[in-house]
């Protein structure tokens, strides 16, 4: 009675067909996945597809900006007063140290004038908030709200203020998303600061520290030592702070030593990041020097220029009577 | 007819309100809790609506999920069709049973959809994730009561299928 009842409602009926039905979809899926996987589609769909992204990453987006609009409403007095006191003391360190770091950087522009080299230390940044989006995956990627419109490119460096956040990797119109340098996928050539030693650093399984696997046993390598970016591969522009080396232990094979860092960015907290616009070195080996000879300023470009420049040496003008005299004097006097 | 058109509102809205639970980030923390929301909503219908939920809805909810989350095009949609395929053959059993015993269902049920997504992950050649991955299952069948009645209540008073 019952078995009659269930063969003949809609539920059971269809039961064989439903199973077909399954095993078509996951096969639809998996290949899907491998075809992904290989060609890598969905970022092209997606960015096809962002009209109707986009608008959900905000909506998705307003609850960690509410509670962080409501949680400047609402924070307390003190609170607030201690914390504008401590960013006016950064502000103030900062400053003084910018103070110094300028004219560090003139001379160096200067030096590296004489030398014709064209890299300059100024930085062409652009400033992206973070969209609050939860993007699966163990955590190891942001969204920014700046987008191919804007400018932004694959593989940008991204900064903070305290130190390298990651790179940019997939861009949509508005938004584009960063791949964090804690990323068990990233590897970032660095250089121990005290050492100049140069090893890699790579983002580890539990999100929020680096790895560096293979340090050799003689070097000198400490905890506490800092990390840059050495600039090698030609992505991170080099001197920028990676991290800091918290503990050293052998690594499995006993051949190298392995080595644990705590990223200098801040990268839980962070609201505002810094996209470096140029990019560190051109790939590939330097481009061929066009001009030879001495810099543009010096030489002797119209017949001009040459004759004013050489005539006032041997044959004084009329005019510079007064200083032709000393010039003379200091020539016979010894 | 207005009536009908506000249900389909109603269920579309509720769809779309998962997608964007399952992107709302939460203080760290508080992180590995959260429950995959596509799941139960998509559960919640295929008890209450047979109807409106199928295969296809569910690979057509995954294949948006992937899209907006951009991992693997396909993941999602692969879990969700198991987990909607399942839950619609048990359907008649799951929906007489009593609340404590349709959360261990429901339990079960993440659980499984957890163990797909891990088989996707390693054959891709992830890594293995830490042991609070394994929470988010638990706080699902834990809201699942709620979530239910909830839902229902709703309905009920909107009067709306």
């Amino acid at each position: 009675m019952a078995h009659a009842r269930d063969e003949s409602s809609p539920l059971f009926a269809g039961n064989s067909a439903g199973t077909l039905r399954l095993i078509v979809y996951l096969a639809l899926a998996l290949v899907l996945m491998v075809l992904d996987q290989r060609n890598g589609w969905l970022w092209r769909v997606r960015y096809s597809a962002a009209m109707v992204v986009e608008p959900i990453y905000r909506l998705a987006g307003l609850p960690s900006a509410g509670v962080r609009t409501l949680s400047v409403a609402f924070a307390d007095r003190q609170r607030l007063t201690v914390q504008n006191q401590r960013l006016r003391e950064d502000l103030l360190l900062a400053n003084a140290k910018l103070n110094r770091m300028a004219a560090v950087a003139e001379q160096n522009t200067r030096l590296k004038e004489l030398l014709e080299t064209r890299r300059s230390l100024h930085l062409k940044v652009q400033l992206a908030r973070v969209i609050g989006v939860d993007m699966g995956a163990y955590r190891y990627r942001l969204t920014l709200n700046a987008g191919a419109r804007d400018g932004v490119r694959p593989g940008q460096p991204v900064i903070d203020a305290h130190g390298v956040l990651g790179q940019v990797r997939e861009v949509l119109p508005t938004t584009s998303v960063v791949m964090l340098i804690t990323d068990p996928t990233h590897a970032l050539p660095v250089v121990i600061e005290r050492s100049g030693l140069r090893t890699v650093a790579y983002g580890s399984r539990d999100g929020d520290t680096l790895t560096l696997p293979d340090i050799p046993l003689a070097a000198d390598v400490r905890v506490g030592d800092h990390l840059l970016t050495s600039g090698l591969g030609g992505r991170f522009p080099p001197g920028f702070p990676v991290g800091e080396i918290r503990a050293m232990k052998p690594a499995s094979s006993g051949m190298f030593l392995e080595a644990r860092a705590e990223p200098a960015a801040d990268i839980d907290r962070t609201d505002d990041v810094l996209l470096l616009h140029d990019l560190a070195e051109p790939q590939g080996p330097p481009a061929p020097v066009v001009r030879m000879g001495p810099p543009a300023d010096l030489a002797p470009t119209a017949g001009a220029a040459s004759s004013g420049n050489v005539s006032p040496a041997p044959t004084p003008a009329p005019g510079s009577a007064p200083s032709a005299p000393a010039d003379g004097g200091a020539g016979v006097r010894p | 007819m207005s009536r009908q058109r506000a249900g389909t509102w109603w269920f579309v809205g509720t769809l779309v309100f998962a997608l964007a639970a399952m992107l709302v980030p939460l203080p760290g923390a508080l992180e590995p809790f959260k429950p995959y929301w596509p799941a139960l909503l998509l559960l919640y219908w295929a008890l209450e609506a047979e109807d409106r939920v199928s295969l296809g809805l569910a690979f057509v909810v995954g294949l948006i999920a992937d899209l907006l989350v951009g991992v693997v095009l396909g993941e999602q949609a692969l879990r969700l069709c198991a987990l909607v395929f399942i839950a619609l053959h048990f359907r008649s059993r799951l929906r007489f049973f009593p609340m404590w015993q349709q959360t261990l269902a429901v339990l079960a049920l993440l659980l499984n959809d957890r163990i797909l997504l891990l088989i996707v992950r390693m054959l891709a050649g992830g890594s293995l994730p830490p042991p609070s991955w394994w929470l988010s299952p638990l706080v699902g069948a834990a809201l699942w009561p709620f979530l239910f009645l909830l839902l229902d209540d709703l309905r009920t008073r909107a009067r709306i299928q």
